[in-house]
């Protein structure tokens, strides 16, 4: 039951995030992008990461990806640049990605029916509590969550800094 | 596990005719405490003015712009509905009246709330038309902001819990409430809770005054009805996770049943909703905003630290 699950799931995410690449019109290819995190989503719960399957809802679908469709709004596109992106994208450009994707699926193919895979899916996984990721993320790998910590601190010091910069330029054009 | 099936259908209808009810009575109570009388023709106490409402809005001529994104346009207010809806999936209702006991019930909660932004958003961006794009870009900026807060605040309470799960907490909450030692938690999340619901005061995305109605300026029939009942539903949702989380749930003294004490709680906040709505004044989008990043997140941010230090302290 939970493989069928599982492979819905994942149909879902590949069709969506194949759509997400091939809209012209970037709002509908943001929504697309929102169904594929929802359904990747649904996998991680499905192994057995219930936290990291909220979390993708809370942070990639519910945060980021607003303030994606929060830009797109800004610059307000219309027919022109759904016209633009027709005319950029051609038949041509699909070759190499195409050739290149279709490598990697027939790689991935082969590790899920080879007998001796080790990276078939197994639907035993144990359930991982939010409470088991919170030790294991603030035990062996607490660098990695200080280092995480420190980048993000410099890139608002970053953000802050350009932002800085325009403030002063336009209050000197009012002064 | 049957049993949480069954659950399904009474949550749903609960939810779904407690929201067609706040129509008519948050009229009233706005009524009453303005000195009117609200709609009081039809049934007793007006109370059929909601299956009017209801004719009104299903007779309508239900009009999409020739402008708007079609597809978009039709599935935002779904979006809205949906997401409040799935909320309710993981609230108790009493001991052992759940539809789902998730270990991380607290970040579904939180999690299906901002989903439901983007009925809001798309609604606005679909419709083609500036005061709804200029709506849809407020509420955008309002709801990510507060987002944030809202889940931080509530994080005193993971804390003192040791859990994400809804009914641990509820049962964490068997001496005292946690509104009590959470006092900050429940301001901040009670402010957010409103800017996340684009309720009055914070209705910003739709302040009729400066953007004709926002987001659903184009909206008509019972598109419209569903963003109304999608506002509603964000209503009775947060009210019931205050309840939940800082009031104790379904626990109370035991000449009431358990269901009896978490509605009458709901209830109560949900009229505190309304008279917010009556009392207080709108404010500027400036003010709402630097009132999040200035004031609201670093009060939230030391609520945190200052929990965690005084429980790290007691266990030492």
């Amino acid at each position: 039951m939970e493989v069928f699950l599982f492979y819905i799931a994942g149909f879902v995410s590949l069709t969506a995030t194949m759509l997400v690449i091939t809209r012209m019109n970037a709002s509908h290819a943001l929504i697309y992008l929102i169904i594929s995190l929802l359904a990747i989503a649904v996998i991680f719960y499905l192994l057995g990461a219930p936290f990291a399957a909220a979390l993708e809802i809370v942070i990639y679908a519910g945060a980021i990806m607003v303030l994606f469709l929060f830009v797109v709004m800004m610059l307000n596109l219309g027919r022109s640049s759904v016209d633009q992106e027709q005319h950029w994208f051609l038949p041509r450009m699909w070759v190499m990605p195409g050739i290149l994707t279709t490598i990697l699926l027939l790689e991935m193919i082969y590790l899920l029916v080879a007998p001796t895979s080790s990276a078939g899916i197994s639907s035993s996984g144990t359930a991982v509590s939010p409470k088991e990721v919170g030790i294991t993320l603030f035990g062996p790998y607490l660098i990695t969550v200080e280092l995480a910590s420190i980048l993000l601190l410099a890139s608002l010091v970053g953000t802050y800094h350009l932002g800085r910069r325009y403030l002063r330029a336009r209050r000197e054009e009012i002064a | 596990m049957q049993s949480e099936f069954i659950m399904i259908l009474p949550v749903l209808l609960g939810a779904m005719l407690g929201a067609a009810a706040l129509v008519w009575w948050e009229r009233r109570l706005l009524a009453f405490w303005q000195d009117r009388l609200g709609p009081n023709r039809l049934g007793p106490f007006g109370s059929l003015q909601i299956i009017a409402d209801v004719v009104k809005l299903l007779t309508k001529d239900d009009w999409v712009p020739p402008f708007a994104d079609r597809v978009v346009f039709t599935l935002a207010p779904l979006a809205i509905v949906a997401g409040m809806l799935m909320g309710f999936a993981v609230v108790p209702y009493g001991p052992g009246l759940h539809i789902i006991d998730l270990n991380v019930g607290l970040l579904f909660f939180l999690a299906m709330t901002s989903l439901a932004v983007y009925g809001v958003l798309l609604s606005g961006l679909a419709s083609n038309n500036k005061y709804a794009l200029l709506g849809g870009l407020r509420s955008a900026a309002q709801m990510v902001t507060y987002e944030v807060f809202m889940g931080l605040s509530l994080m005193g309470i993971v804390i003192q819990t040791g859990s994400f799960n809804l009914n641990d907490i509820v049962q964490a909450q068997e001496d005292m409430w946690f509104v009590v030692p959470q006092i900050v938690g429940f301001v901040i999340f009670l402010i957010a809770g409103i800017a996340e619901t684009h309720r009055l005061p914070f209705d910003l995305p739709e302040a009729e005054h400066e953007l004709t109605a926002g987001f659903h300026t184009e909206y008509s029939g019972m598109k419209f009805g569903l963003i109304m009942v999608g506002e509603y539903l964000a209503v009775i949702l947060t009210s019931a996770i205050i309840v939940t989380l800082f009031f104790g749930g379904w626990l109370g003294p035991d000449f009431l049943p358990p269901i009896v004490w978490f509605s009458l709680k709901t209830a109560f906040f949900i009229c505190f909703f309304i008279l917010l709505r009556a009392a207080l004044p709108r404010p500027r989008y400036d003010q709402l905003m630097s009132l999040g990043w200035k004031i609201l997140l670093p009060l939230t941010l030391l609520n945190i630290l200052i929990t965690g230090a005084v429980l790290l302290a007691m266990e030492g």
